[in-house]
């Protein structure tokens, strides 16, 4: 590794590290409504979005696969943040375990070594682009300008009243996901599978 | 910052417009796939914080939240495997050169 690689690092690390750096000397500090919660937060939600936009933007489709695994750890722990415990290890089993395997055996399946030379954006980036930042700050100003009627502090969603709430009132949907689930299974075998006698 | 619900739903919409840039941007389908997993986890997001801080959604949301998981797997996998069949014909994984219906 070459020395401007190392500085480039430095410098990405730097920029990265200074707002959960920043809310972590506020808390110290004793800044009112600063708390390890938002340490947290702030370092979960900046590790998410930073990986994220290494899924969409790196060359090497591998990586991308790897950094999204670490996007859907972070939002993991956000989950715990927010305090939806049960969705956090729902979401560790599912999408590091399950979705995350299953996307790199696919691109392990599909990729050929000419692939990461090649171009990585198609001809309309520019302007998915400029649609993308144009979603995020309407989303981002209709969100802050609605009142939701929220609670000033946030609630635990206990594991139990999730359970009940799931296999009483939410049963019918939960046997409709699972008929579902098993379509789909079978379904993948059948678009994947060979014909005997067609192409490999 | 970690008590109020705006921070969670702005993280959310940010999330969901980085997997919509993907999802346009990206050549390769997989890539594609891959967003559309983000953007499904930005809206996991949202519904997961609107049962934090609105007092009657408190466990549904959690429900939901899971069944949309479930969802995304199922549609993962039909996904993917329409990727792979795809593939297996094709011998690209780039979707602008999946041209055969244009010609």
């Amino acid at each position: 590794m070459g020395l401007r690689s190392l500085i480039l690092l430095a410098f990405g690390l730097a920029v990265a590290g200074a707002p959960p750096g920043l809310v972590v000397v506020l808390n110290i500090l004793g800044f009112r409504g600063v708390s390890w919660d938002d340490v947290a937060f702030v370092l979960f939600a900046e590790i998410m979005l930073i990986a994220g936009l290494l899924v969409v933007t790196m060359r090497d489709i591998i990586k991308c696969g790897l950094a999204m695994i670490v996007c859907f750890g972070a939002l993991a722990g956000i989950y715990v943040v927010v305090g939806a415990p049960l969705v956090a290890g729902a979401q560790v089993l599912v999408y590091i375990g399950a979705i995350s395997v299953l996307i790199l055996f696919a691109i392990m399946l599909t990729q050929d070594k000419v692939a990461p030379t090649r171009l990585v954006f198609q001809t309309q980036a520019l302007p998915a682009a400029i649609a993308a930042l144009v979603l995020a700050v309407v989303i981002g100003l209709t969100v802050t300008a609605t009142d939701w009627g929220a609670v000033a502090i946030r609630i635990e969603s206990a594991t139990k009243d999730v359970a009940r709430a799931l296999f009483n009132s939410y049963v019918l949907p939960l046997e409709v996901v699972s008929v579902l689930l098993l379509a789909a299974v079978i379904g993948g075998i059948f678009l994947a599978r060979h014909e005997e006698g067609g192409p490999p | 910052m970690s008590n109020s619900l705006d921070s969670y739903l702005v993280l959310s919409g940010l999330l969901f417009a980085i997997g919509s840039f993907g999802f346009l941007a990206r050549r390769n389908a997989i890539s594609m796939l891959m967003s559309i997993e983000l953007m499904l986890n930005a809206v996991n997001l949202a519904i997961v914080a609107f049962g934090s801080f609105v007092e009657p959604l408190r466990a549904n949301s959690s429900v939901i939240a899971l069944i949309v998981m479930a969802v995304a797997a199922g549609e993962a996998t039909v996904g993917l495997a329409i990727v792979i069949a795809i593939y297996r014909n094709r011998r690209t994984p780039l979707v602008d050169e999946y041209d055969a219906m244009r010609q």
